[in-house]
């Protein structure tokens, strides 16, 4: 089961080294990371295995999401079934 | 694996052309509910507050979990009039205000199922329903009402359509301080589907199981931008481009409506493929049709662009989902949409031209509001007309107009929230009460004798 991470905001040093403490931190395993600066501007795709997350997703997605706040970051986290639904038959 | 263009498309769908989920609606039977007054009203709102329970809940957590924005959780019961047959016109009121205090008690904005089934005739329940609806709704905040007077197999009740013309004016009477705003929870149908998520006019019909799961999805935004993105192709690459995108909007209702189903143990109803505008700016129905470049809606070929994207989007939706129902199409209610109040505002879309998109888009004249002075005949009368293009054409249609008290021609009328704001319409003032007063029943038409 997994989860797709959506990170925007404007580029600063250890972004994704926050993301990944966070993921870390509740049992939640990167498999797949994409990310780019276009004119300061930082966007990251990242792909992360939840089937041995320690807490529930919908609390995981609160801690994102302050996160985020702490960051002045956009991060969106959410199940990967919605992209199947939409983009798969 | 999931490539990173699908991810973005997702994301932007959501983040900026308001993709939602409108609604999800639990209907729950009240049947097994009889008893007199004060005991059918404790009855309902243990059995409503039971069985919905968890439905905010498990809303809330459906939505951080997938990321998508579930606007309204609701609930729609049996019809009043039949699970409380046997009622009078206090008893009734005393059932509406108990479906309030649920409403209220669950943490939901509106309770559908005020409601009487009358296309044929009246039971003495249906007429002290329909008696009791202008207090009911002036005395409750969430409770949603609707009548259906009439049916391609039983034909039009002009006795009822007679006297919900002066229900109409009474409910905007009795609610005059707030914008007459009973007259938006009350809606007038014909061919009224049983299983409609959507409000004013949800109920849990006599045919369906002890609960039930409904959802309603939304998306005019999504299917707007990806008209604008297609500016110079044919209409039948339109038509190809709103199919897929209806195909992705309703994929995410039916995963929405099965995990829902799963977490709350109630099973799946159907999902409804309706485009539901939202009084937001880049969230309306009239902004695709003029993206598809008619102009402005309500001018020529209006009619003709409304068509092609409400079965568009049907042929988009139906492979998505395993059951489809309710009203499943476009709605065009003014209040609602951003597009359409500026219509009406610049004098472009009148209330005639409405009528003739009602024959081609899912529901009706909808949250249309006239001046507070139209007799109770003309009301009548414009449910009589809306009736007659449901039932001769086999499809929904409804009217919810609101006659706003001490209002004319050229003011606005505000209902906060979802509802919007509507621009009080020039309404014909000829006499149709000969017509009206005839009363009795317009026979069903020819093709309804399909056996």
């Amino acid at each position: 089961m997994n989860a797709v991470i959506t990170v925007t905001g404007k580029d600063n040093k250890g972004i994704i080294a926050k993301v990944s403490a966070v993921c870390t931190e509740h049992g939640v395993n990167i498999i797949d990371i994409s990310q780019s600066v276009l004119r300061d501007y930082f966007v990251m795709f990242m792909i992360a295995d939840i089937g041995e997350m320690k807490i529930k997703l919908a609390d995981f997605v609160d801690v994102m999401n302050a996160l985020a706040d702490e960051n002045a970051l956009k991060i969106q986290t959410m199940h990967e079934d919605i992209f199947n639904a939409m983009h798969r038959i | 694996m999931i490539n990173i263009g699908d991810i973005l498309e997702t994301v932007n769908m959501i983040s900026n052309d308001h993709l939602d989920i409108r609604t999800i609606t639990m209907g729950i039977s009240l049947l097994d509910c009889g008893g007199s007054g004060a005991l059918f009203a404790d009855k309902i709102y243990d059995k409503i507050t039971r069985r919905a329970e968890r439905l905010v809940a498990v809303g809330e957590e459906i939505e951080k979990e997938y990321g998508i924005p579930i606007i309204n959780k609701r609930v729609s019961v049996t019809p009043i009039a039949i699970a409380g047959a046997g009622l009078d016109v206090e008893g009734f009121v005393s059932a509406a205000k108990a479906m309030d205090r649920a409403a209220e008690t669950l943490g939901i904005n509106f309770i559908g199922g005020y409601s009487a089934l009358v296309q044929k005739g009246m039971t003495d329940a249906d007429r002290a329903l329909i008696a009791s609806i202008p207090q009911a709704l002036a005395e409750t905040a969430r409770v949603c009402s609707s009548v259906n007077i009439g049916s391609t197999k039983s034909g039009i009740n002009m006795d009822a359509v007679k006297e919900l013309g002066e229900i109409i004016l009474k409910t905007a009477y009795l609610t005059k301080d707030s914008s007459s705003i009973g007259c938006a929870k009350l809606v007038v149908f014909a061919n009224a589907p049983d299983d409609n998520p959507f409000m004013a006019g949800a109920f849990h019909g006599v045919g369906e199981g002890e609960t039930i799961l409904n959802v309603g999805v939304s998306g005019p935004g999504v299917v707007k931008t990806a008209v604008e993105k297609l500016s110079g192709g044919d209409l039948e690459k339109l038509s190809e481009e709103i199919k897929r995108t209806a195909f992705k909007i309703t994929r995410v209702g039916q995963l929405v409506a099965l995990e829902a189903s799963r977490r709350l143990g109630v099973p799946f109803g159907i999902v409804d493929l309706s485009l539901a505008p939202t009084p937001a700016v880049g969230d309306s129905v009239a902004e695709i049709l003029e993206a598809m470049g008619i102009g402005q809606c309500g001018g020529c070929g209006t009619t003709a662009a409304l068509a092609m994207l409400n079965d568009a989007v049907k042929k988009g939706g139906v492979m998505a989902s395993s059951k489809v129902g309710g009203l499943s199409g476009a709605f065009i209610p003014v209040s609602e949409d951003a597009g359409m109040i500026k219509a009406v505002n610049d004098g472009v879309l009148s209330l005639e031209k409405l009528e003739a998109m009602t024959a081609v888009c899912s529901v009706g004249l909808d949250m249309i509001a006239v001046p507070g002075d139209t007799p109770a005949a003309v009301l009548s009368a414009m449910i009589a007309d809306e009736a007659a293009i449901g039932v001769i054409n086999s499809k929904t249609t409804a009217v919810r107009v609101i006659p706003a008290y001490g209002k004319s021609v050229g003011d606005s009328v505000d209902f906060g929230g979802l509802l919007g704001s509507a621009p009080v319409m020039r309404i014909s003032s000829c006499d149709p009460s000969v017509f009206v007063n005839r009363g009795g029943i317009i026979p069903a038409p020819i093709h309804s004798l399909k056996n």
